[in-house]
């Protein structure tokens, strides 16, 4: 895969269809890949990286990378795929300026997951069908199966089906079923409402505001952003009180609501390991429930739950207290 | 020998009301002269649909026990349409606030014409015993707001 995608990178960058690539760069560790811009093929050929360790979904950097001179190349994932449509639903990206190809995913890993499994020093992790090898710096070989160490995104993979692309590397992909995806929040919903507040105050207390979740989620896209408003009142950093953390995720889970492709990238880059997915998935549970389901980015969609609305709408109250009665 | 005065609980409620219906509605409430707890405090809005979660979540943090969002019936709107957007976020927002561990009942929307004084008196008295019997918000209360 990596070589095709890189053959192909070359090619069009020699005919001068695409000026720049966005891919993945070898990072500092083997298992870390960061993403970045290519302009030159040698680089292209030394440093370009794609495994199942390609987490970062990419289609946010096409908002500037499009208003830039000539067009740009970019691999997305399926997944990645919903936020990219999501983003030209929004008009947020110039569709002519970029080209993509879509690369076939078979889910990526969870490095946070996996430096727990092998303990400390792991140098690198490599993948044969359903093991995963791993190799630390004693020079220790070990393995795990690779189901227990993928993303919580992939476990619950939502499409193995690209929604937009120019060409695809690989065969086309399927839709596949997800029938897992909400046992959690469905887990907390029977919880009561002092356990919730537990559970919580326990995930949340450990924010350091570092706004990692704002800035990596694709649909948080706004140019001027509520939380670098020092007028707002939420632009602090390090939480003073719990109340701030709070209102800072809610905030943060509301202004994507709607929009929100559960892509999982917030929960990915957390740095205190939050599931912030959990938050923006009971936004989908709710919506899903009260007004039809919906998948954002799916398709060219000019309105999403939040943005329309039915006469025979729920009053808030009742929509609130629907599960009680039966 | 120490004379210890012990408070009873005075919830303090934030109503925010729209400018066309429950502004109007609160206002004839008050012509009508029917009684509503004198804790709520009343922040008109050009429309229901112009409250932000922001306001609500400031509210509770500034010291609010309850927030109230009142709004005209659906379909009633000065503006056509902006309640039934109220209506839907607000199930959401409310929603979330009780999956992190908020109280059901802290928050409500109602809505209330301008010629119904008198529900919103009722209203009013209904939203201020529900919040006495849940006592005072301490899930989202910032100290640091806290006046001693």
């Amino acid at each position: 895969m990596q070589t095709e995608m890189i053959k192909r990178a070359k090619e069009l960058l020699a005919d001068g269809t695409v000026k720049r690539v966005a891919g993945w760069r070898s990072g500092d560790f083997q298992y870390e890949l960061s993403p970045s811009i290519f302009t030159d093929a040698e680089d292209l050929e030394k440093n370009f990286q794609y495994s199942e360790l390609a987490a970062s979904n990419m289609s946010k950097y096409m908002i500037k990378e499009s208003r830039k001179e000539g067009k740009v190349l970019i691999f997305l994932k399926p997944c990645d795929t919903y936020s990219f449509q999501q983003l030209l639903n929004e008009h947020r990206i110039l569709r002519e300026n970029v080209m993509i190809i879509g690369v076939a995913c078979d889910g990526n890993l969870d490095i946070v997951a996996a430096k727990k499994r092998f303990g400390e020093g792991l140098l690198s992790l490599k993948s044969e069908g359903d093991t995963i090898t791993a190799t630390t710096i004693y020079g220790e070989e070990l393995t795990a199966p690779r189901q227990e160490l993928l993303l919580e995104r992939c476990v619950n993979c939502k499409s193995k089906k690209h929604v937009v692309f120019d060409e695809l590397i690989g065969e086309e992909g399927v839709e596949v079923e997800t029938t897992h995806r909400f046992d959690k929040v469905d887990e907390l919903d029977a919880m009561s409402e002092d356990q919730r507040f537990g559970f919580w105050q326990n995930e949340l207390s450990r924010c350091i505001r570092c706004n990692a979740c704002r800035d990596i989620c694709p649909a948080c896209s706004c140019e001027n952003c509520v939380f670098d408003n020092p007028e707002s009142g939420f632009s602090n950093k390090g939480a003073a009180v719990q109340m701030d953390n709070d209102m800072f995720h809610i905030i943060r889970a509301f202004h994507v609501a709607g929009r929100c492709t559960d892509c999982g990238e917030c929960s990915r880059v957390c740095p205190e390991h939050i599931p912030l997915h959990l938050l923006n998935r009971k936004f989908i549970k709710d919506y899903d429930g009260l007004y039809g389901e919906f998948q954002a980015g799916s398709g060219e969609q000019e309105t999403h739950p939040l943005t329309k609305f039915n006469m025979e709408d729920l009053n808030p109250t009742e929509a609130l207290n629907r599960g009680d009665e039966e | 020998m120490p004379v210890t005065e012990t408070k009873a609980f005075e919830p303090k409620i934030v109503a925010f009301c729209c400018n066309w219906c429950s502004y109007a509605g609160a206002d004839l409430a008050g012509s009508n002269r029917s009684e509503y707890p004198s804790n709520i405090k009343i922040v008109r809005v050009p429309c229901s649909c112009r409250v932000n979660p922001m306001f609500i979540l400031k509210a509770f943090q500034r010291g609010a026990d309850g927030v109230i969002i009142c709004g005209c019936h659906p379909g009633d709107c000065h503006y056509s349409t902006g309640n039934y957007f109220t209506r839907r976020r607000m199930a959401l927002l409310f929603s979330m606030l009780n999956y992190l561990g908020v109280e059901k009942g802290r928050t409500r929307v109602e809505w209330v014409s301008a010629s119904e004084g008198g529900r919103f008196s009722e209203t009013m008295n209904d939203f201020a015993s529900t919040i006495e019997k849940l006592g005072p918000n301490h899930r989202l209360e910032d100290l640091r707001c806290k006046q001693k």
